[in-house]
């Protein structure tokens, strides 16, 4: 492959601060230099004045593959993805079967390099079959290339479980992401308050999720091992995370952006695509996140994509099932926060890209020479509207369907060859 | 009679919340003539004729589904019950497909009843039909709400400053909900008595006020509204036992003796005597207004269906 110069660029990498305008250039799928100066014989890509940052690192997406590909496939979420900036993505265990062996942490890997425009990096089971109770094979499935465990989308229920795996994960040098609901406690369709008990929706509490992000604090504090929580999405579960930084203990965690664009004023009239899990919250604990994300407590955004069909979603709301799509809307959502004031440029894209670079030990998410040529050209104004029946890849069951958007992915770049552009 | 706007201007009764002080009360004024019409055993049976009622019922109900059926049939419509366990929703049919075959069957008033809530609401957007909730889970039971209104207004008249205390299963039900849209929108005082545990979270922003003493919430009340207590709920730990439930929360003469000495007694039936009621007040010749109730069901749900046939009349 010839090299490529990327130039008149704005060069955005979080990782350094860099945000000038330059050129890049890429030789043999990585990147060469920042300087500008051409090899004999490049290839020119002029940018157009566009942001051009590291492709974005999604820590969190559900692929439908194996076992629901009737949702999602692999390569249709490569298509979503590449549309979306996000050139490596981390896939949720909870597929069928599950993905607690050696053999299907190889698969989902090489499906993602079989479709040249996605890194898969799959998360191994937590627990084996995700039953919550024995701890699966976290060495081996470490060698196959899991990046992390965690049992999904369920939360690992048993305290005794959850002290094991922190415990036995440091071994390994790797994490335990968590699902922040005690599930006693979170059988609802809803957040508990007016709009659920107006909506005859059973409820489930704010506190469901402070509870259980306490207790796996105190077990990281005990163990000494690595927590994340995925998707923390109100204000007690946050100071409880911010305190614990303070503490320098080990505990991360993301958030997705329907917790800090949307309320649950959305599943108003029973919309059953504003169904998530964990549910929409009211606008104070929206706030929250947002100030989360601001000061810094809340290390990465991730898609939280989760594929439903039709026969998922067109049901009365308590048996619809939980879960959006979110791939195709995680930049120019998140872009949205960056419009309105909250968040400064940068560091809303370290949480797209060299923060969770960080946390997962991965050399992509950053414009350095040497890494990979994984990149992503930004247009910051460019105004869309997300619509069903119009996104990219299979899953149409956006929480953000009719919401106008502004900022948007003008061409994605996989090791320097063009994957996606608009 | 004759109205320059729409009464229930979705074309369909989903829901009270939404609807405002005249509409209610211009249904209420229409059921009342109807349920002098039934008194003197008189019928419209023209004003109906042609269209066709199905009672699509995914919930056992005898008393609801009879009384949609009477009220059908008086006004001359033909009435179809469908239910759940000699239908085709059992088969995995999802509520979308029935939606469609019902379609396909030129139905006019679709009466539902569905034990998720927002489930007549989703079937509202896809049926051609006027659809009337009869019932969606925790969430709403319109025309209990307004026949218990109309009971109420023929006893004491204006709705308006009159103390209405609803006592029991406040979480589960969904005619508490109905009951405390309707009487907020028609300026009656609403008090929720009932256990911590029977209360749903934030119940207070519905303009209500919560006694967790029975004797104190009864304290001057107007109408006492009682709530059928669902056996499960006992086994489910909101409520230890019935026993105790009854001598706390089962209104008794003793605990009704705190209300104003006219007051009455309602129920939406089917009752536990002994459990939320006791018979001496459930049977009581001039405070138990429970079998007025049901009469005043069909009269209601006449009126629900004329205007409903409008709308049908409207949009053709």
């Amino acid at each position: 492959m010839p090299a490529l110069l990327l130039h008149n660029a704005r060069l955005l990498d979080p990782a350094t601060g860099l945000d000038a305008p330059g050129a890049l250039l890429v030789e043999n799928g990585r990147i060469a230099s920042l300087t500008g100066a051409p090899a004999d014989g490049a290839e020119r890509f002029d940018c157009g004045g566009a942001i051009l940052a590291p492709g974005l690192i999604d820590m969190r997406a559900a692929l439908g593959e194996p076992g629901f590909e009737h949702r999602e496939t692999i390569a249709s979420a490569a298509l979503a993805a590449a549309a979306g900036g996000i050139t490596t993505l981390c896939a949720l265990p909870d597929t069928d079967p599950v993905l607690d062996d050696p053999a299907l942490i190889q698969f989902i890997f090489r499906r993602g390099e079989a479709s040249g425009s996605l890194t898969t990096l799959p998360y191994a089971a937590a627990s084996a079959g995700l039953k919550g109770h024995d701890l699966s094979e976290y060495g081996l499935l470490r060698e196959a290339g899991a990046i992390a465990f965690t049992d999904g989308m369920r939360a690992i229920a048993s305290a005794r479980t959850m002290r094991l795996a922190l415990s036995y994960a440091r071994a390994f040098g790797s994490f335990i992401v968590q699902h922040p609901e005690e599930p006693s406690l979170a059988q609802g369709a809803a957040t508990e308050g007016e709009l659920a008990t107006r909506l005859g929706l059973p409820g489930i509490p704010l506190a469901a999720e402070a509870m259980m992000v306490a207790r796996d604090i105190a077990l990281a504090r005990l163990t000494g091992g690595h927590i994340h929580f995925s998707r923390v999405s109100t204000a007690p579960a946050l100071d409880l995370v911010r305190a614990a930084k303070a503490e320098n203990l080990p505990v991360t965690c993301d958030t997705a952006p329907p917790y800090f664009d949307l309320n649950e004023n959305a599943i108003t009239g029973y919309r059953s695509y504003a169904k998530l899990s964990p549910p929409l919250r009211p606008e104070a604990e929206r706030e929250a996140v947002v100030a989360g994300l601001a000061d810094g407590t809340i290390d990465a955004i991730v898609s939280d994509h989760q594929p439903r069909d039709a026969d998922d979603k067109r049901l009365p709301f308590a048996q619809a099932e939980a879960g959006g799509a979110g791939l195709a809307t995680l930049l120019a959502v998140t872009l949205a926060r960056v419009h309105a004031g909250d968040l400064a440029l940068l560091p809303a894209i370290a949480m797209l890209t060299s923060r969770p670079a960080a946390l997962l030990g991965i050399e992509a998410g950053r414009l350095a020479p040497g890494a990979p040529a994984d990149l992503v050209l930004i247009d910051l104004e460019r105004a869309w509207q997300v619509k069903d029946g119009q996104l990219p890849g299979k899953a149409q069951n956006s929480p953000f369907d009719g919401r106008a958007l502004e900022g948007r992915v003008v061409a994605t770049f996989k090791s320097g060859r063009k994957v996606f552009s608009a | 009679m004759s109205f320059s706007y729409p009464i229930l201007p979705t074309g369909h009764l989903l829901a009270i919340e939404g609807l405002e002080s005249p509409h209610i009360a211009a249904l209420l004024d229409l059921a009342e003539s109807y349920a002098l019409l039934n008194r003197q055993g008189k019928t419209q049976r023209d004003l109906l004729r042609g269209r066709t009622l199905i009672n699509l019922f995914f919930e056992d109900s005898t008393r609801t589904r009879t009384s949609f059926e009477i009220a059908g049939k008086r006004l001359g419509a033909d009435v179809i019950n469908m239910s759940v366990s000699n239908s085709s929703v059992n088969k995995g049919e999802t509520l979308l497909d029935t939606a469609s075959t019902l379609n396909a069957m030129n139905t006019d008033l679709l009466v539902v009843r569905h034990a998720q809530s927002g489930a007549p609401a989703l079937l509202a957007q896809k049926v051609t039909a006027a659809v009337i909730n009869a019932g969606d889970g925790t969430h709403e039971h319109p025309t209990q709400a307004l026949l218990d209104a109309l009971t109420i207004r023929r006893h004491k008249g204006d709705l308006r400053n009159l103390i209405v205390a609803i006592c029991g299963d406040i979480t589960h039900s969904r005619v508490a909900r109905s009951n405390i849209h309707l009487l907020g929108a028609m300026g009656a005082e609403v008090r929720l008595i009932a256990p911590p545990t029977l209360l749903p979270a934030e119940v207070g922003r519905l303009g209500v006020t919560v006694f967790h003493d029975m004797r104190k919430g009864l304290a001057g009340a107007d109408v006492v509204m009682m709530l059928r207590l669902q056996r499960e709920r006992m086994s489910g730990g909101m409520v230890p036992s019935a026993r105790e439930f009854f001598r706390f929360y089962g209104l008794d003469m003793e605990k009704l003796s705190f209300a104003k000495p006219d007051s009455i007694v309602m129920h939406p039936g089917p009752m536990n005597r002994g459990i939320e009621i006791d018979s001496a007040v459930a049977d009581h010749p001039t405070r138990s207004v429970i079998g007025e109730q049901v009469e005043m069901g069909v009269a209601l749900r006449m009126a629900v269906l004329d205007v409903l046939a409008r709308s049908l009349r409207r949009h053709a």
